[in-house]
This record gives C-alpha cells, sequence and structure tokens, in this order.
C-alpha cells in the first residue's frame, strides 16, 4: 500500500474531527467581548421618575442584573413571567433597560403583565443598548459586586436557563467578597 | 391504524435493507450463490415497504391526521390540498423518508436496468445501497420517526411553514434528493469494482448514465431553488452562497468532474484510480450537504430545526461510509495501473485540468462554507463567509474552465498539437472577441469590460460548440451527430447561456427602494412604475394587501404587476413579488411595509436583464444531461453483453 493513497482518508479524519467539534458549538451563540469586563458607564433616568439617574457605581458592592426590553418586542412577552419569578424570589435586585421604547407604550405594558423590576431605565435613542452591545431584544446582563458584566443571556430567558444558569451563578456571586 | 402500517412497513423496510446490505456482498465474497440471489428481490422488496410507508404518511396528511405529531406540525386543514400533499416532505422527518424512498428507489431501478451485470457485480452495487439504506433507515426510525403519535390530537395544525406553500417548493426538494441520492449509484459501483478488485473500464461504462441522470436532476433541483429563492424571497437575488445552498452546489461540481473523468475512463482507460476517488468524493459531499442541513452546525438562512443528537448520528454514518470506503481505496487503488499513455497536448490533458478546475473550485467552496465552523472548533472566534469571497474564488477559477470547454471539445484523444488546435477554433477565437466586445456597445445601456469579458467567454463557448458539432457532422451531415454528442453540445451551450446569465445580470441589473403614495410613478431601466395603490387580500390559509402597478415604457403600456404581502394563520409574513419575465429582461416589484395610513408603502423596484437566462442555461445543460444518458450505445452494449454471456453458457 502506498501512502499517498491514504491521504484522502487522512483528509477525511480531520475533517471529521472539526465537525465533531462543531457539533457541540451554537452558530449562533456570539459571545460578548464584555463579559469579564467593567460595565459600560451610563446615567439615564428612571420611567417613572425621571428625576431620579441611575449610574453603574451606584450599584456597585451588590450583584444585580438589567434586563433590556421594550413594549414592541414580542420575545419580551414571553420572558416576562421568568422575569417576574426571577424578581420574586428576592436574590438580587432586576434593573430594566427600557430600549428605543415610548414612554406611555412602556408604562401600559408593564402595567397591563406587571413590574418586576426595581426600575426600568430609559434608553430612548438607544446610545446605551450600543455601549453595552445589545443586538437584539430582550437580552439579559449578570453584573456582580465590583461591577464586572459576568453573564450575558441573548434572547429571552426561560425556566430552564433561569434555573440551571442564572439562579446559581447569582448564588456563587453573592457570595464573592465584594 | 393507518400510520402504524407506514410505521411497520419502515421497520420491514429496515430489516430488508440489512439483508439486502450484508448477505449478497458476503454470498459475492464466499461464492454462496444462493445469498447473492438474494439481492434483487431484497432491493425491489424494500423499494415496496418504503413505497407503503410514504402512501401511509402522505394519506395521514391528506385526511388531516392530528393524532400524528409529525402531521400536526406541518399541516392544517385549510391548506390547499396540493400543499397538504407536498407539506409530506416539508419538514425534517418525511424529507428523509422521501430520501429514503428515493435511495430504494433507485436500487430498484438498477436490478431492472442493469440486467446485463454479472449476477457477482449486482450483488455487490446492491448490497453496498443497502448498507447505505440501513445508515438512513435507522436514523429515520431511531431519531427522527415520522410516524410519532400525539396523543391525545390536537383539533388543528400548526400549518406548513408559508415560505414552503409555493409550487417550486413542491418540486426542489424531490429534485436536489434525486441527485444527491442518485449519485449513490456510482459510488456504489466504485465501491463494487473495487471489492471485486477488477477497476476496468468496465465499471465506468456502467456508472456513465446513471451519474449523468443523477447529475441532471442535481442541476434541475438546484436550478429551481434559484428559481424559487429569487421570486420568492423578494429580495430578487437568485443565489446567496448561503452554506445550504453550497451544500447542493458542491456534489454538483463533484459530479461534473466525475462526469467528464468517467468519459476518459471509458473510451481510454485512464485516470482509473482517480475515477474512483471522484466518484467516492462526490457521494461524500452529497452526505455532508445532509451533515450540514440537518444537524444545525452552521447557520443559514435555511432555519432547519436543529438537534444535535441528530447531527451525531449523520457524523457517525459519514465517518462510516467515507471512512471505509476511503480505506479500501487506499487498499485497492495502489494497485490498479493505468497503462495508457497520453501526450501533453491532448484531449486526456484537457480533461483533467477540467477536473482539477473543478475540484479545486470545489475545495474552496468546502473550506468556505466549513471555514466558520473550523475557527469556532478552534476557540479562535466567531466568524461568517460571505458571497466577496466566494465570489473572489468561484468568477477567477471559472474563466479558464470555460476556456478549456472549446480546446478540449476540439483536441484529440491521445495527441495533439497546439498548431493543429489553433486551425480548428481560430474562427471561433475571432468570432467570441468581436462579438462580445461588441454585445455590451450595442445591447446595453453603458460598457463595461466585466462584460465584455464575460460575454467573450459565452461565445466562445458557444462558437466552439457549434464548431464541434461542424466537426462531429462533418460527412454525414446533422443529423448523423449521435445522442452521446448531442448531450455534450448542449451542456456546453448551457454553460454559455448561463455565463451570458450570470454576466449581465450581476453587471446591468439596477434596484431601488422607493416610497410610493398612490398615485406616484417611478422610472427605472426606461420603464414607468405607477403605483394604484393596494386593496385588502383574503386566502384560505392568510389575509394581507395587493399592490398594483402600471409599467408603461414610453408610454406604451407593457403589464400591470400586482405584488402581494401576506400574513399567514402561522404568523408569517410572506412577500409575493409581481415579477413580468422576459428573455430579455425581469421586471420585479415587491412590497415592502406600509408606512403610514395615507396608503403610502416602501416598494422596492427591481430591472433585471436576462436574469431568466441562467435558469435557461441550466435547463440546457440539464438537456444535455438527458442526451447522452439516453446514447444507444449504452443500451447495445448492454445488449452485445448480455448476448455474449448467453452464447458462452450455450
Amino acid at each position: 500500500m502506498k501512502s499517498r493513497y491514504l491521504i484522502p482518508l487522512a483528509v477525511f479524519i480531520v475533517i471529521v474531527g472539526f465537525l465533531a467539534v462543531g457539533l457541540k458549538n451554537d452558530p449562533k451563540r456570539v459571545p460578548s467581548p464584555l463579559v469579564g469586563k467593567p460595565a459600560p458607564r451610563f446615567e439615564l433616568p428612571t420611567l417613572y421618575d425621571p428625576e431620579e439617574k441611575i449610574t453603574p457605581e451606584k450599584l456597585r458592592g451588590k450583584v444585580w442584573l438589567l434586563n433590556v426590553w421594550a413594549s414592541w418586542c414580542v420575545s419580551c412577552r414571553a420572558e416576562h413571567e421568568v422575569i417576574k419569578r426571577l424578581a420574586r424570589m428576592n436574590l438580587v435586585p432586576v434593573y430594566g433597560l427600557n430600549y428605543k421604547d415610548e414612554e406611555a407604550d412602556a408604562k401600559a405594558w408593564l402595567g397591563q403583565l406587571g413590574n418586576p423590576y426595581e426600575a426600568s431605565l430609559v434608553d430612548r435613542e438607544g446610545n446605551v443598548g450600543i455601549d453595552w452591545g445589545v443586538y437584539g431584544v430582550p437580552e439579559t446582563f449578570v453584573i456582580d459586586k465590583k461591577g464586572i458584566i459576568r453573564h450575558k443571556v441573548i434572547g429571552p430567558v426561560n425556566d430552564e436557563i433561569l434555573q440551571e444558569t442564572l439562579v446559581p451563578l447569582i448564588r456563587k456571586l453573592i457570595e464573592e467578597e465584594g | 391504524m393507518i400510520p402504524e402500517i407506514g410505521h411497520f412497513a419502515l421497520i420491514l423496510a429496515l430489516v430488508i435493507a440489512l439483508v439486502q446490505g450484508v448477505f449478497p456482498i458476503l454470498g459475492a465474497h464466499r461464492g454462496y450463490a444462493s445469498w447473492v440471489a438474494l439481492a434483487k428481490p431484497a432491493a425491489q422488496l424494500q423499494f415496496l415497504m418504503l413505497l407503503v410507508s410514504f402512501a401511509c404518511l402522505t394519506w395521514a396528511f391528506l385526511q388531516s391526521d392530528f393524532s400524528v405529531l409529525y402531521v400536526a406540525e406541518n399541516s392544517n386543514t385549510r391548506l390547499p390540498q396540493i400543499f397538504k400533499f407536498s407539506a409530506v416532505w416539508g419538514a425534517h422527518e418525511g424529507s428523509l423518508l422521501l430520501w429514503a424512498l428515493i435511495l430504494s428507489a433507485w436500487t430498484a431501478a438498477v436490478t431492472v436496468f442493469g440486467r446485463s451485470l454479472s449476477p457477482l457485480m449486482m450483488a455487490r452495487v446492491v448490497g453496498v445501497l443497502g448498507l447505505v439504506a440501513t445508515g438512513f433507515l435507522a436514523f429515520l426510525i431511531f431519531t427522527s420517526n415520522p410516524f410519532e403519535r400525539l396523543l391525545p390530537a390536537v383539533a388543528e395544525g400548526r400549518d406548513l411553514n408559508p415560505l414552503l406553500q409555493d409550487i417550486g417548493l413542491v418540486m426542489h426538494p424531490p429534485m436536489l434528493y434525486m441527485g444527491y441520492v442518485g449519485f449513490a449509484i456510482p459510488f456504489a459501483f466504485a465501491i463494487a469494482a473495487m471489492l471485486g478488485g477488477r477497476l476496468d473500464a468496465a465499471w465506468a461504462r456502467w456508472s456513465r448514465p446513471w451519474t449523468q441522470i443523477a447529475w441532471v436532476f442535481l442541476t434541475l433541483g438546484i436550478a429551481l431553488g434559484s428559481w424559487w429563492a429569487y421570486y420568492e424571497l423578494g429580495w430578487g437575488g437568485w443565489w446567496f452562497w448561503d452554506p445550504v445552498e453550497n451544500a447542493s452546489f458542491m456534489p454538483w461540481l463533484a459530479g461534473t468532474a466525475l462526469m467528464h473523468s468517467l468519459a476518459v475512463t471509458e473510451k481510454r482507460g485512464a485516470f482509473k484510480a482517480w475515477t474512483v476517488l471522484l466518484a467516492i468524493f462526490t457521494f461524500s459531499l452529497s452526505l455532508l450537504g445532509t451533515f450540514l442541513v440537518r444537524s444545525g452546525v452552521l447557520t443559514s438562512v435555511h432555519a432547519f430545526a436543529a438537534d444535535p443528537s441528530r447531527g451525531l448520528f449523520i457524523l457517525l454514518f459519514l465517518a462510516v461510509v467515507v471512512g471505509s470506503s476511503l480505506m479500501l481505496y487506499a487498499a485497492r487503488a495502489s494497485k490498479v495501473r493505468s497503462h495508457v499513455r497520453f501526450e501533453l497536448v491532448s484531449r486526456e490533458t484537457a480533461l483533467l485540468l477540467n477536473n482539477v478546475i473543478l475540484v479545486v473550485t470545489t475545495v474552496s467552496i468546502l473550506l468556505g462554507t466549513l471555514y466558520p465552523l473550523i475557527i469556532d472548533a478552534l476557540g479562535a472566534g466567531k466568524i461568517s463567509v460571505g458571497p466577496p469571497y466566494f465570489n473572489a474564488v468561484f468568477i477567477p477559477l471559472t474563466v479558464p474552465l470555460a476556456i478549456l470547454i472549446g480546446v478540449g471539445s476540439l483536441a484529440r484523444w491521445k495527441r495533439d498539437s497546439f498548431a493543429n488546435i489553433w486551425v480548428k477554433v481560430r474562427v471561433a477565437f475571432v468570432a467570441s472577441l468581436v462579438f462580445g466586445i461588441l454585445f455590451p456597445l450595442v445591447a446595453m445601456q453603458h460598457f463595461s469590460w466585466q462584460a465584455a469579458l464575460g460575454m467573450v467567454l459565452a461565445f466562445w463557448v458557444f462558437f466552439s460548440s457549434l464548431k464541434v458539432m461542424k466537426e462531429y457532422a462533418r460527412g454525414r451531415g446533422i443529423g448523423g451527430l449521435s445522442l452521446s454528442q448531442w448531450g455534450m453540445t448542449f451542456g456546453h451551450l448551457g454553460v454559455a447561456v448561463f455565463i451570458t446569465g450570470i454576466t449581465l445580470t450581476s453587471i446591468y441589473s439596477s434596484e431601488k427602494d422607493v416610497r410610493l403614495v398612490p398615485g406616484d410613478s417611478f422610472s427605472l431601466g426606461g420603464y414607468e412604475f405607477l403605483f394604484k395603490g393596494t386593496t385588502h387580500l383574503q386566502g384560505p390559509n392568510y389575509q394581507g394587501d395587493r399592490g398594483e402597478i402600471v409599467i408603461t415604457r414610453e408610454g406604451e403600456p407593457v403589464t400591470v404587476l400586482y405584488p402581494e404581502k401576506r400574513n399567514y394563520l402561522s404568523g408569517m409574513p410572506m412577500t409575493e413579488a409581481g415579477i413580468d419575465a422576459g428573455l430579455t429582461r425581469d421586471l420585479f416589484v415587491a412590497l415592502g411595509e406600509p408606512l403610514d395610513d395615507q396608503g403610502a408603502w416602501a416598494v422596492r423596484i427591481y430591472h433585471k436583464p436576462f436574469v431568466r437566462w441562467i435558469w435557461l442555461g441550466a435547463l440546457i445543460m440539464a438537456l444535455g444531461g438527458v442526451c447522452s444518458a439516453a446514447d444507444k450505445r449504452y443500451r447495445l452494449l448492454a445488449r452485445r453483453e448480455r448476448e455474449a454471456l448467453a452464447g458462452g453458457v450455450a
């Protein structure tokens, strides 16, 4: 057997190796370069009290969640029940980032579906969304006591993500030194 | 009850496929005549079982039996009857069943039309196909059972994906699968020849018509898919270099190389080992395509439901089928000697170059398609490879290929000289330069060098094919051409038409997104588009808006187009473009979004010169394939061998 006739087999084995590894990766998941980095700065009014300004610095020292939502977003509606359950656990404060929305629509939406948020920050122009690398709504960020983004959920949070990823992560972060 | 019969028939088919895969091959190896004789009846029985199974699933769709999960997910009582039928292969499970049915149909066809094959060869070919079928049927039954029940049944089904509710998509998957699966036949012939230890010209002669027919189906399937994307997606594009499109285009390119290389192996006995490798390569790409489409390892506009366990199964299957074939190849190909000599300037060299270019193109597309996956697997980031890469690779490789068509088909076998070839091609050469450069000057709005280059190539292929015809017809007239010679001529003329289409469409198309209020008009490509407004539209399983656009040219009425925007029951919006098709141009209008309460709409208008020529070219190529496969020389050979065999026995 001459070795050059083995070349096709060798090439094929390499390709199968890559395909096997590729099978484990989800091509739709684009990791955020912000995970592990400090939360980008912002200073935004809240939906119900435009005088009150919230910045990430004010939240330093506690673990908190930022959930990006909008009244025009259909999957946010599906996610909302899960976010409410999460808020009811009283583990961490959940802040909303009301993204590119109209004030009246946003208030009507929360009035109808319930308001789980500590406060909803108003990002009407979407500038903060750009700083945070939001490319689809909903998205959910977990920020630790030092103000570092530790995790990002793209798309609606469901019960599986809540129970298997978010809650254990939040519990761990609460244990960490501030 | 009927779905259970279908399920049972499917399981029987798996058992029969296993028998068909194991006994004939072992029998041929050990010389057990009774095991060898199992091949034909097993293959035919397996086909029958799958036919029953497919009929039962079809029945469940036509009856709207929503106690079958697959039916409930992909049909609806309000779905028009024709789409209830095509919904059978509208999603993963059913389309795999169609795959398996087509494979068994091809196998049964081999048992019927391959009567002159020796019993041992027949046993091996059918056996290899049986093993492939075993893998697919196991995949179907264990991971993707279309007959799974939904209890309690639901009252109403979820409806078929609206994108698939279209006549183009009714035909596209069966055609494509006929092509994909058809390449299993030359693959099985190649493996059988290696198992038998006789890699001679005979296997090439047997494989050739089968390869050509599979290639014809694949050509038509890809063209249908491209045509469908053009009028149904509303983007006016006809090819997107999407992974799923590439998955069908790679076997097509490799299959084209295989057809040409089989010609050399059959006629001259050269390239034996290479042709076997190409047969394996082509079928492997068909399987790889299935893997890429069904496993969801790559993102694609064809968002098929992805399931990692299915992906793993197909990958294992791919590894076993291709891995074992390549091992066999490594063991056997080294013993094959091609004792045929040919000079550097000869038709053999031209066909070798053709093969090299086609394989390099295939591998480049494979690399581009898998690159995001490889980079991700190496943990080096997330990237996507888009049309700029594919165009940059594909177009430069097409140019020498088009030049070769003219040179190669006029060169003589074994030995020729440049001087000799030049005498034959010089008229075509000059004519193509003149016509190719004049064409954009005279017929199009403005001159472009790229257009001139494309048209020179198109005319070159056209004139050199005419010259080939003239050479063939010498002394016997045009009626004396054999079907096989017609096949080659049509195949190449199709390429000329195809090159014309893509060149002129890509360079001279114009498109505009405009805001139109009823009464507004817009002019593009010399045509006036007058927007008359929209009316409400009520369909069987959708509602929407229908626009009316009156098109005139220099005051003369041309046509009225009615583009639609539909909202289906399943919640998906769909764009139905209004198209006025013509041989030299298409006018294409798609409704975007309503902009305000005054009836203003975002409207997209395209003027696409010569876009039909793309699909017309594919049709002519396919016609060429049909002619070649129908050549009487295959039937004569079959008869002669049968008689020789009978004579030998007597």
